[in-house]
């Protein structure tokens, strides 16, 4: 269990508490600037609360030596970089750096990620030459890689098209059904309503509502907290937000 | 990895002894050798080479750690200032008139080295950041150039000016083993150093924020690679002044043989700017220039400045 317990981080997040379960898809919504990145980031150990804390499985996050804590949350930043032009398999390799393990394990931790992910294919096409949803998948199967029991994506949906989101919320679905613990910030209701287990509404650093998509993302909630008025259409599991 | 390693390894081995041969005084390797060949050979060239591989080595090294730190292709070790603080240091051991007894002029050099060093990490601070870094050492470098160009126009004698501009032109003429038995344990520790550093850069290759959640520790990197780039650099400063550029292109040679990953190009890089040194150094010996020979670091910087202008060119390209 990834939990977080009264954070507060100065601007950012007043006391947000939350228990995230693994084997769902979590997704975090909420307005701009309410503070769903700087939770990511608390709840991947790269920010430090002020107050506050997150822990995994009971230990605290902060106490964790960052290789081990590397170990079991994946992350993927929001705009993902590639410095080097490396092939998508060296790219996917960079997933295993925290563990230190044998060249034979890691190849095959590799492996299992590409093939996830439908890229075999791609192993040595280098990370210029893919389009926008294969670079996607690539970038994911660099977290795979380093079989996390946890992962945190910050829109990893953004700039995609519907096709390739779809496909991505596939994969992710498929992560969490072998026991991973799935937490995306995402910017489209819709696809929170429709693919996520969980979603968590942040308003200016507070939690506005946690719960199953149809109750967390209800009308009332999208009217107090993004302050629109709009109705769901559609059956659960394919909603659409008419404004 | 090993590929381009085992290459390079070959060629160093057969283009250091053929460099041996070569210079004011061409040695016949078929003819038995005489006590002034010898002479040359172990108390002038073999020194002078094995310096020129040191250099190189250590620049070429220091070069693809840089690149790998800042993410950025057009990176140079002179960047974090160490060079020109060593430069500072060498400077003022010739304005104090204290250069030409013994140790003294590479102590001073080293002394600057650790100066910029201690500087560059006192400025950054805790955090580690790459930017503010990147500009700490900048304002380092611009300072250091700013005191030694007040030296230069304060020294006390002509010819102390005139060794000091000389001197800074970066050279490998006239040195001895004593200069190979300070700058071999500095460049091979700097080396070892940097590529202990490989595996943070490798994470880096992602950005600052995927790179720490991969466990990577931000200040450590950065403490590894002032003292891997402080070393090498600092130490080939001490003993040949500044010689610009060798950082910048061996890494842009190296990385096509490579798989792109920072800490698999460490070590060739190594080995390509210790070959690049040495042919250098050979064809400032051999070319024929009235008043003696073409200085090392001239030399480099005239071949450097164009492939500087090539690589814009390309990026240029690739912007549009």
């Amino acid at each position: 269990m990834l939990a977080a317990e009264a954070l507060v981080l100065p601007g950012r997040l007043r006391g947000v508490s939350l228990n995230l379960r693994a084997g769902e898809v979590t997704a975090i919504c909420g307005p701009n600037g309410a503070g769903k990145s700087s939770l990511l980031s608390c709840l991947a150990g790269l920010l430090a609360p002020t107050s506050g804390a997150v822990t995994l499985d009971d230990a605290p996050l902060a106490a964790m030596h960052p290789e081990a804590r590397a170990r079991a949350l994946g992350y993927l930043p929001q705009t993902p970089e590639v410095a080097w032009d490396v092939s998508v398999e060296t790219l996917a390799s960079l997933g295993r750096l925290p563990w230190r393990t044998s060249a034979a394990e890691d190849a095959a931790a590799i492996n299992a990620a590409l093939e996830a992910l439908d890229l075999p294919t791609f192993a040595h096409r280098p990370v210029s030459q893919l389009s926008g949803g294969e670079r996607a998948r690539a970038l994911l199967a660099r977290v795979l890689a380093g079989t996390p029991r946890w992962l945190l994506a910050d829109e990893p949906l953004a700039n995609l098209d519907l096709a390739h989101q779809l496909t991505l919320l596939g994969h992710l679905r498929a992560c969490a059904e072998q026991g991973m613990g799935v937490v995306l910030v995402l910017h489209d209701l819709a696809l929170a309503m429709n693919h996520a287990d969980r979603v968590v509404v942040l308003d200016h650093g507070t939690l506005a509502a946690d719960g199953p998509p149809e109750l967390a993302l209800a009308e009332p909630v999208l009217e107090q907290v993004w302050g629109v008025h709009a109705r769901w259409l559609g059956e659960p599991g394919g909603r659409a937000l008419a404004v | 990895m090993t590929r381009p390693i085992t290459l390079l390894l070959a060629a160093l081995a057969l283009v250091l002894p053929l460099s041996l041969l070569a210079g004011r005084v061409w040695i016949d390797p078929t003819a038995p050798l005489g006590p002034e060949a010898s002479l040359i050979l172990a108390e002038l060239r073999l020194p002078r080479a094995l310096l020129a591989v040191l250099l190189g080595a250590g620049l070429g090294a220091s070069g693809a750690a840089m690149q790998g730190y800042l993410r950025n292709p057009l990176a140079d070790p002179g960047l974090f200032g160490i060079a020109p603080g060593a430069a500072l240091g060498a400077v003022l051991s010739f304005w104090t008139g204290w250069a030409s007894t013994g140790w003294a002029l590479p102590a001073f050099a080293l002394i600057g080295a650790a100066g910029a060093m201690f500087l560059l990490t006192l400025i950054a601070g805790r955090q580690g950041g790459v930017v503010l870094f990147t500009l700490a050492g900048m304002m380092i470098a611009s300072l250091a150039g700013a005191l030694m160009s007040l030296a230069i126009s304060l020294s006390p004698t002509p010819f102390a000016m005139s060794e000091i501009v000389t001197w800074l032109m970066g050279a490998l003429t006239d040195r001895s083993w004593r200069e190979v038995w300070i700058a071999a344990p500095l460049t091979l520790a700097g080396i070892a150093v940097l590529q202990m550093a490989g595996r943070g850069l490798d994470a880096l290759t992602l950005g600052e924020a995927a790179a720490r959640s991969l466990g990577l520790d931000p200040r450590r990197l950065q403490l590894l690679l002032v003292l891997g780039v402080g070393l090498t650099v600092g130490g080939g400063v001490a003993v040949a002044g500044i010689v610009g550029f060798v950082g910048l292109m061996v890494p842009h040679f190296v990385r096509p043989f490579t798989d792109g990953r920072p800490s698999r190009l460490i070590l060739p890089s190594a080995l390509a700017g210790a070959l690049l040194v040495l042919v250098a150094d050979c064809l400032c010996r051999i070319l024929p220039l009235a008043g003696g020979e073409l200085r090392l670091g001239i030399a480099l910087s005239l071949l450097g400045a164009p492939f500087f202008l090539h690589l814009l060119l390309r990026l240029r390209r690739e912007l549009v």
